[in-house]
């Protein structure tokens, strides 16, 4: 009979201490082989069109309906203060700098995580990670590589995506809630984002590109290491796709906390 | 060519290799038989350096496999063919690129090159006509030749088999077997055979062994072995053949 301590320990903390230390060596291991990843330009584009483009109209619509939400709630408060006319910039930095990146990142955890993890983990119950092993094939460079680097260009893109959506969908409260004008909204939003940064781009639109990059990367290193750990069949794929997204989600969050500290702060 | 010796390996308390010794001379072909679980799959990961022994000498081509470097063990793996129990075949591939995986991610080979290498071996398998095929619209019979096709790719020297009659009819089974025999002398390649089928030791095999708890219970001929009076193979046996 096991004491508690014991359980909790393989139980719990062993699996949690592998999963991190296997997150962290594959990271590397990618960033490593990052420079290969031009050799498999097709795989890369493949890559790019299913989490990228195939994820551009979910991004869209909720970022569309975040904007809204972003200006109804502050917008009538700022109504009652004869402040309404500066909604579009407030919408502006919160969709720029946390919205966008945010919301873009939780609909690719769900969407983009979840499916590497269960492609991956397929193939990995399936025998086909070691039938790429004994073929003498790094399954590393050859599937996680072109699947990170795709996610880690594409959004950002999406980003862009959900901050010109959520932007509009702002501007529809502010012109049906709050009685504004549409220019005079979508000039309040160009004055904040008229801030220069780095290469010339909006100070506030880098830093949430920047983040958005992160939050990639993350996903699909998340999602790619789930399936490569996946075990025991069906139901060890079904797993291995929960913590995909649930791991994807509590990393997205934290690593937000402290790029905000580091970008903004 | 293939020699195991006093290799053990245990699970947690389940011993799976108990002092196992085992020898496939250059060109030979040698079956493995045994009950389900008995750690057949596991003597075979072991020969192609997916698990290593606690104890004993895993020898290829006179290299100690637990012993090699991971590079080193790549480039022992380019000369060995491994026959997944199911294909293995990377469905979003097609039949074709399947093929032709190992060769455009492990060598230099040119396309045109590649390709006549590919419809070769598709002939040797009997498989024309199938180059554009996903492995799911095919039957589970043409999956295990395309498996054989896409190990054979690279000319190995040796070759192992993991059950390569698992799922197919006996028909089935028995043409895939006779595919192996042919290649076998075709090619002159030295195999090793984990198998459930009686028909495919007979047809595949030089010699052969019943392996039960880590150890071979007999060795020999398949006639001797599969003929012999030892009480544990004539239950093993009877067990298949009732």
């Amino acid at each position: 009979m096991r004491d508690p301590l014991s359980k909790l320990g393989s139980g719990f903390l062993a699996p949690l201490v592998q999963q991190a230390g296997f997150g962290v060596w594959l990271s590397m291991r990618t960033l490593s082989l990052v420079p290969h990843s031009l050799k498999r330009r097709r795989a890369l584009l493949d890559q790019m069109y299913v989490a990228g483009f195939k994820s551009a109209h979910v991004v869209a619509f909720v970022s569309f309906f975040i904007g809204m939400i972003v200006a109804l709630q502050i917008g009538l408060r700022l109504a009652q203060y004869g402040q309404a006319d500066s909604i579009g910039m407030l919408v502006a930095i919160s969709m720029a700098r946390e919205m966008g990146p945010f919301v873009t990142a939780i609909v690719l955890a769900a969407s983009v995580a979840s499916a590497m993890a269960a492609e991956l983990g397929t193939m990995k119950v399936q025998d086909e990670l070691t039938a790429l092993e004994v073929l003498s094939i790094d399954a590393v460079s050859y599937l996680v590589v072109p699947r990170v680097v795709a996610l880690t260009l594409m959004a950002p893109v999406l980003t862009v995506v959900a901050d010109v959506v959520g932007i509009l969908g702002g501007g529809v409260i502010a012109v049906t809630q709050l009685q504004l004008d549409f220019p005079a909204y979508l000039l309040s939003v160009d004055e904040v984002l008229r801030d220069p940064g780095l290469l010339g781009l909006p100070q506030d639109l880098y830093a949430g590109l920047i983040k958005s990059a992160v939050f990639g990367f993350t996903i699909a290193v998340v999602g790619c290491g789930s399936g490569m750990m996946a075990e025991k069949g069906a139901s060890g794929v079904a797993q291995t796709t929960r913590e995909a997204v649930r791991t994807s989600i509590i990393l997205i969050i934290i690593f937000n906390y402290f790029l905000s500290w580091l970008l903004v702060a | 060519m293939i020699e195991l010796r006093d290799v053990r390996k245990a699970f947690g308390t389940q011993q799976v290799l108990d002092g196992l010794d085992l020898m496939v001379e250059e060109g030979r072909s040698f079956a493995v038989m045994g009950p389900s679980g008995s750690g057949k799959s596991v003597l075979l990961k072991h020969v192609i350096g997916l698990l290593k022994p606690d104890s004993g000498k895993v020898l290829v081509a006179g290299h100690s496999v637990p012993e090699l470097h991971r590079e080193e063990l790549r480039e022992l793996r380019r000369d060995m063919g491994y026959l997944f129990q199911f294909g293995a075949l990377i469905n979003w591939l097609t039949v074709f690129d399947n093929i032709a995986l190992p060769l455009r991610e492990t060598t230099a080979m040119a396309e045109d090159e590649v390709r006549a290498r590919v419809e070769r071996v598709l002939g040797q398998v009997r498989l024309d006509g199938a180059h554009q095929k996903y492995p799911g619209e095919i039957s589970g019979g043409m999956q295990k030749r395309v498996g054989l096709a896409r190990a054979l790719v690279t000319e190995p020297r040796v070759i192992l088999y993991d059950e390569p009659e698992a799922g197919l009819d006996p028909g089935m089974s028995q043409a895939v077997g006779e595919l192996m025999r042919e290649l076998q002398a075709e090619l002159g390649m030295t195999s090793l055979v984990v198998t459930h089928s009686e028909l495919c030791a007979r047809i595949v095999a030089d010699r052969m062994g019943v392996f039960e708890q880590g150890q071979f219970l007999i060795e020999g001929s398949p006639e001797e072995v599969l003929d012999s009076d030892h009480p544990r193979v004539r239950d093993f046996l009877g067990a298949k053949r009732s």
